[in-house]
């Protein structure tokens, strides 16, 4: 039964969805604080690039690597998007722009290429991948052992972060804030938040999930690297922060369905099905156009929960 | 914890700034890519002498630096137009793409035909391509006010999987299918290759000078004609602009078709002037578009200045090619001109406001 093609499908989506979902979860959070950025493709190559560097590098038991490279990784991706954090918080320049230019300066054909090449990194693969586990033992039961007991550390901690993270929104005092800063933060900043701080914060916080989802990929998903392996899982994130609505719980199901869709072509060579691996590769960037459009039509507009300060810096002296 | 600094809004821009911005932009840049050098024990003054003599200090350096602008000046015109309307178009990559494949395919199918028609008919197919896959994204923004940032970014991916699809995995007009083994586009014929200028001892191709003119036209559509001053209008305040009666939705359809229709130039550039072939791998390497946009905001989106600049960006492309080694590692060319881009982005705030100093006792007297 576990050979099933819809099981098969399934588990698949897990595993490929889980770095959509860090990255997208990292967005969501930086964008409830108003600020929009667009360098998440260009964090999650960082962050893959540096943990994998690591994870030839360390030299302990394998656990502790894997947590070293794992905190390694999202601590560089964290660091660029503190650059981010200064640009659009402290000197208030085009958001949309500043993201463009640390997807570009970081990006595939960047800082991420110029470290695998200076160090060597794409040459081994890591030394200490992450892999699947088998939890309590059930990875064989049928349906729900491949889909939910047979996945990496890194999926049961992401479901850890979707419920944290709700919780975090919607249920504290700071995540009533800093929705308070992303929705006007001339409101918040009379209520007594510090908006600079609120700001920053969120945006290091995407940072540091972006570069989750980056060693999701140089860790779990091909553990050896290659320059621009995330192939533009950065912006199927950003739009799938749309597609969520702003929410942990509904991001997490687009992340799997576009997981499923990013499978797809290899789930289907494996089995012998010939349909044109294009067509099939094509498919998440072209349902994301189709989800978008679907999105920005006038009845979804008005259920969206977009932040009404997002991407708008903020002017404390223009109050 | 206070910055210590402070941000005052402008009242008004010096002109000076129009060229120190840039400039500084580049010195920062270079100062910043210095410290990542230098962090990843490499010596940043040799690396950028290297760069410099190779790009900028002879005739054939400079002539290949410009063959190295020419495909960037087509991007950087394309993003300049449509990012100077508040319209974020970062699909020049797959607009170039698409002309590159109109290109190729006018230029075999026209083989035979006298050499200027096919290279008219392969600028106008280009065009003709790129314009169309632009207008996609345009129809979305008019239509449905989907984000174009993100359609145009998937539909750069969705060009680059067409290329692969009709070189590498069908059998489709432009493929060779007597290129065994690793699969390749049918050449041109060396006749419909496109001619080489030799101006002041410089070799400059075909491509570069047309884009120049095209410059020259765009900046006239913008600064002389209603249209560009309609343009203008919508960029600064779109309210204003509907009250006036200025089809808003038409505009950003003819927009970016009009952007689309100049990356797609680029393509037939890329096949007539350099790669003679639809190279679905060397396009989709090679991230003209992208660095299109570092083109277009050093230039701060005017399309003569994006000329001069292309040939900068593009001195740096070529000394990256030409110096690639274990000294010189691949990806730092990107990381400059990504450099590049943030500080051109931070100067823009030198133009809306005047940095000051904090100064506790003014603060406290006030």
């Amino acid at each position: 039964m576990n050979s099933n093609i819809f099981v098969i499908i399934g588990a698949a989506a897990v595993f490929y969805g889980t770095p959509l979902f860090f990255a997208a979860l990292g967005e969501l959070i930086t964008e409830r604080s108003g600020v929009l950025n667009l360098g998440v493709e260009g964090m999650m190559l960082i962050g893959g690039v540096t943990a994998s560097w690591t994870s030839q590098h360390v030299h302990t038991t394998s656990w502790l690597a894997v947590l070293i490279s794992i905190l390694v990784g999202c601590a560089s991706a964290g660091l660029v998007s503190l650059l981010h954090a200064f640009l659009c918080v402290t000197l208030r320049v085009n958001q949309t722009v500043a993201g463009l230019a640390i997807t570009i300066f970081a990006g595939g054909l960047g800082l991420s290429s110029y470290f695998s090449s200076v160090w060597n990194v794409a040459a081994h693969p890591a030394t200490h991948p992450i892999n699947t586990l088998n939890v309590f033992g059930l990875a064989k039961m049928p349906i729900l052992g491949p889909i939910i007991f047979h996945q990496t550390i890194l999926t049961y901690f992401s479901w850890f972060m979707a419920v944290a993270a709700s919780v975090y929104l919607f249920r504290t005092r700071i995540g009533l804030q800093l929705r308070a800063v992303g929705e006007s933060p001339q409101t918040a900043d009379a209520m007594g938040i510090n908006v600079v701080k609120y700001r920053y914060i969120h945006t290091v916080i995407g940072g540091l999930l972006a570069g989750m989802g980056g060693v999701c990929y140089s860790l779990a998903i091909i553990p050896n690297w290659v320059d621009g392996m995330t192939k533009g899982a950065g912006w199927i994130a950003i739009a799938l922060v749309i597609f969520g609505f702003w929410r942990p719980d509904l991001t997490l199901a687009g992340a799997y369905l576009f997981g499923a869709l990013a499978s797809l072509s290899a789930t289907l060579k494996a089995r012998n099905v010939h349909v044109n691996p294009d067509i099939l590769n094509a498919l998440p960037f072209f349902m994301t156009i189709v989800v978008l459009v679907v999105l920005s039509g006038g009845w979804a507009r008005k259920r969206l929960g977009a932040p009404a300060a997002l991407g708008v810096p903020y002017e404390r002296e223009e109050r | 914890m206070k910055a210590p600094f402070r941000l005052e809004r402008r009242l008004s821009q010096p002109k000076s700034l129009n060229w120190m911005v840039p400039l500084l932009s580049v010195v920062g840049a270079l100062i910043i890519g210095a410290i990542v050098l230098m962090l990843t024990g490499k010596n940043p003054l040799s690396t950028y002498h290297r760069i410099i003599s190779v790009a900028f200090s002879s005739r054939d350096g400079i002539s290949s630096s410009i063959n190295s602008a020419t495909p960037l000046a087509f991007t950087g015109l394309c993003a300049a137009i449509t990012f100077r309307t508040g319209i974020i178009n970062i699909g020049g990559e797959g607009q170039f793409f698409m002309g590159a494949v109109g290109a190729a395919w006018a230029a075999l199918a026209l083989d035979g035909q006298p050499r200027t028609f096919v290279i008219i008919a392969m600028i106008l197919m280009a065009m003709l391509f790129g314009g169309i896959y632009a207008a996609i994204a345009g129809v979305l923004k008019a239509r449905f006010n989907t984000n174009e940032i993100i359609t145009t970014l998937m539909l750069n991916y969705m060009a680059g999987i067409f290329l692969d699809y009709l070189i590498f995995d069908s059998k489709s007009y432009w493929r060779d299918p007597k290129s065994a083994g690793f699969p390749t586009g049918k050449m041109l014929n060396t006749k419909n290759f496109w001619p080489q200028l030799k101006i002041l001892g410089f070799t400059l191709p075909l491509g570069f000078v047309l884009a120049i003119i095209t410059a020259g036209v765009l900046w006239f559509m913008y600064s002389r004609t209603r249209f560009g001053y309609e343009m203008g209008v919508i960029s600064d305040s779109p309210k204003a602009a509907r009250y006036s009666g200025i089809r808003i939705r038409t505009k950003i359809i003819v927009v970016m078709a009009i952007a689309g229709a100049i990356a797609g130039f680029g393509g037939a550039s890329d096949v007539g002037d350099f790669r003679h072939v639809l190279d679905a791998k060397g396009l989709q390497l090679a991230g003209y578009g992208y660095t299109g946009i570092v083109v277009a905001a050093l230039a701060r989106y005017n399309p003569i200045s994006a000329i001069f600049v292309a040939v900068v960006i593009g001195g740096l492309t070529n000394a990256g090619y030409a110096l690639q080694g274990p000294n010189f590692p691949s990806g730092l060319v990107g990381t400059l001109q990504g450099l590049i881009l943030f500080t051109a982005v931070a100067g823009e705030v030198l133009t809306r406001y005047r940095i000051r100093m904090r100064n506790n006792q003014a603060e406290v007297a006030a």
